[in-house]
């Protein structure tokens, strides 16, 4: 029992960090982006790459850090690969979605939906269908409390690893966004764009500033996909359902009901695997996005930051 | 010297396939061309028709639930119905809230009727799919051109029927309320139009015929896998949709027939040039260039080769 909540935790902060990107587009640049996934899943396979090339120049940076499976190369390729997957995700609204917004929210969708999947199969043309991992080190499941005691606990190192980064990072944004010029400027925005413009605040910028944190958190999410389970040129798709889940769960634009969202859909996952089977997985998150759609359409914390 | 028996039986399958795609592609434009419906699903609708019409028809088989032996007739109306029912489901869950909601709902069908399909292996076959998909006919022309141009001619029958269909109701009154609603519902609602209600028998009507295209398929093909009902379906059929001009039936089934030549034309292509051993990553090169097709036809055409006529002259 305890297990089951234990994973849905691992897997709820994959898909929270993403919600969060996925809800702030939504709320700011006001459509729903069917291409966010990709972005994941390029953020993943960005930083494999940086990770691999460091890794060839000296064996160092591939050494183990302490208890878990990665070295410091990881660490400097996620870094990598955050900068470069905001860099596309700026690259995507330059190219197609700026010249589009004037056209309504729905013809955004659709263009999403060509950049998902242009971008997937980009992915899967440079970097091939075999799933992949960042080390092929094998870890051991540190056992934090014995079978004898509600079924125990179980956890790898990296597990925890990407729990504590994922809180960490939740909380910088959530700090970023109450305290910072801009970061309130983003939620005038989400709020009313409108009267955001007439106080002085420029829209572009603040479009700007979304899909770079959209982009920083999605690459972060991706590796932790990596990291815990493994990357394929699918897995951005795959994650898409969940993601939307959580962010109608958690009520679009709150950073916090994103991350609630992300876990209450990582835990109903979780249940599902032990429950009914691996293979209806996915299915887990449509459960859950048809029942709040039916009981609560506007999520648990309505429109606001 | 031109093998004309080949290229005949190459274009009659090819044209079979449009005509499927063409039927199809006119349940979207129904659902999003006249009434602003946005189902990102279609792929999913389509293998519920398939799948219902593969299954009732097949003859017994030992281990299978379905297998009923039903007149190909039978399972081609039975697969509109059931495709129907579904989408009348989808309608009631989706269709109050936001727009983009239906987006996202009708994407989590497809998802899951693709987890069904491969996992529900006594129902659906799983990943090995449905065999001995009856061929309508085929006992009496054989397997050869006759019966791929005697099926053509039903396609096509198929999808003049539906568009005749198509055309008569939206150039009824209840085509009318469906325009008005996607322009301004609350207008629409202003003046007493129950907007629910007509969106709702807009979405069952698409979905009708996205599971007829469906049947069609299967019908056609004899076998289906769950991996033909896969999202790029989707985005296939968009494309056609995008490029030929939503809101404009005649659009709707001429974007089928450039869209799937320009697919298989790539398709072509690339297998003559591209060396055996890279043909898989270049497919998925085949799928960016729908995905950057439909993204270039919003920029620099947003309204399709053929798009929708104005119905009031002078403004823009």
């Amino acid at each position: 029992m305890l297990q089951i909540l234990a994973d849905g935790l691992i897997i709820g902060s994959v898909v929270a960090l993403g919600a969060i990107g996925l809800s702030m587009t939504l709320s700011i640049v006001r459509f729903s982006n069917f291409s966010h996934g990709e972005l994941l899943g390029w953020g993943a396979y960005l930083a494999l790459v940086a990770s691999t090339a460091l890794n060839t120049t000296s064996g160092a940076w591939a050494t183990p850090i302490g208890p878990f499976s990665f070295g410091w190369g990881l660490l400097v390729a996620l870094v990598l690969a955050c900068g470069l997957t905001a860099l596309l995700a700026l690259g995507l609204d330059a190219v197609l979605f700026k010249r589009l917004r004037k056209q309504g929210s729905i013809t955004l969708v659709i263009a999403s939906f060509g950049a998902a999947l242009a971008l997937r199969n980009l992915l899967l043309f440079w970097q091939g269908g075999i799933p992949r991992y960042y080390s092929e080190n094998l870890q051991i499941a540190i056992a934090f409390l014995p079978r004898s005691t509600w079924g125990g606990l179980r956890a790898t190192p990296d597990q925890l690893f990407v729990l504590v980064l994922a809180l960490v990072t939740v909380t910088g944004l959530h700090l970023f966004l109450q305290r910072s010029t801009l970061g309130r400027a983003m939620r005038a925005t989400a709020l009313n764009p409108g009267l955001a413009r007439v106080t002085g605040i420029d829209p572009e910028r603040v479009l700007r500033a979304t899909w770079l944190m959209g982009g920083v958190l999605a690459a972060i999410a991706g590796v932790f996909a990596g990291l815990t389970v493994q990357m394929r040129p699918t897995m951005g798709v795959d994650l898409l359902l969940p993601l939307f889940a959580a962010v109608i769960l958690g009520g679009i634009g709150s950073i916090w009901g994103a991350v609630l969202g992300g876990f209450v859909v990582g835990m109903a996952e979780s249940i599902s695997i032990t429950w009914v089977g691996a293979e209806y997985r996915s299915a887990a998150a449509f459960v859950v996005l048809i029942a709040i759609l039916m009981v609560r359409p506007r999520g648990l914390f309505g429109e606001k930051y | 010297m031109i093998d004309f028996n080949g290229l005949l039986s190459y274009v009659s399958f090819f044209l079979v396939f449009a005509t499927a795609y063409a039927i199809i592609t006119l349940g979207l434009n129904l659902q999003w061309g006249f009434t602003g419906l946005f189902n990102v699903g279609v792929a999913g609708f389509v293998a519920i028709g398939a799948y219902t019409s593969a299954l009732l028809t097949t003859p017994h088989q030992e281990g299978h639930l379905a297998g009923l032996g039903w007149p190909v007739a039978a399972g081609m109306l039975a697969a509109m119905l059931v495709t129907g029912l579904v989408g009348a489901i989808v309608g009631v869950l989706a269709l109050r809230l936001r727009q983009d909601y239906l987006a996202i709902t009708t994407f989590g069908i497809a998802v899951t009727i693709q987890l069904v399909a491969n996992n529900a292996t006594s129902l659906t076959g799983g990943p090995f799919g449905v065999q001995f998909i009856p061929r309508p006919l085929q006992a009496w022309l054989g397997t050869g051109l006759p019966w791929t141009l005697a099926y053509l001619a039903l396609a096509v029958g198929l999808l003049v029927l539906a568009y005749l269909a198509i055309e008569s109701l939206v150039k009824s009154p209840w085509g009318r309320v469906l325009r008005a609603i996607r322009e301004d519902e609350d207008a629409a609602n202003a003046l007493g139009k129950k907007s629910f209600n007509y969106r709702l028998q807009s979405f069952v009507i698409g979905s009708m015929l996205m599971g007829l295209g469906g049947a069609v398929y299967a019908h056609f093909v004899g076998f289906i896998a769950p991996e033909d009902f896969l999202p790029i379906l989707t985005f296939q059929l968009w494309a056609m949709l995008i490029v030929g001009g939503a809101g404009n039936n005649r659009g709707a089934i001429l974007g089928a027939y450039v869209v799937w030549a320009f697919w298989t034309a790539a398709g072509g292509l690339m297998r003559d040039f591209v060396p055996q051993a890279e043909q898989a990553r270049a497919a998925a090169l085949q799928v960016v260039l729908i995905g950057c097709l439909i993204a270039m036809m919003l920029v620099l055409r947003p309204r399709g080769i053929y798009g929708e006529k104005l119905v009031v002259h002078g403004q823009s």
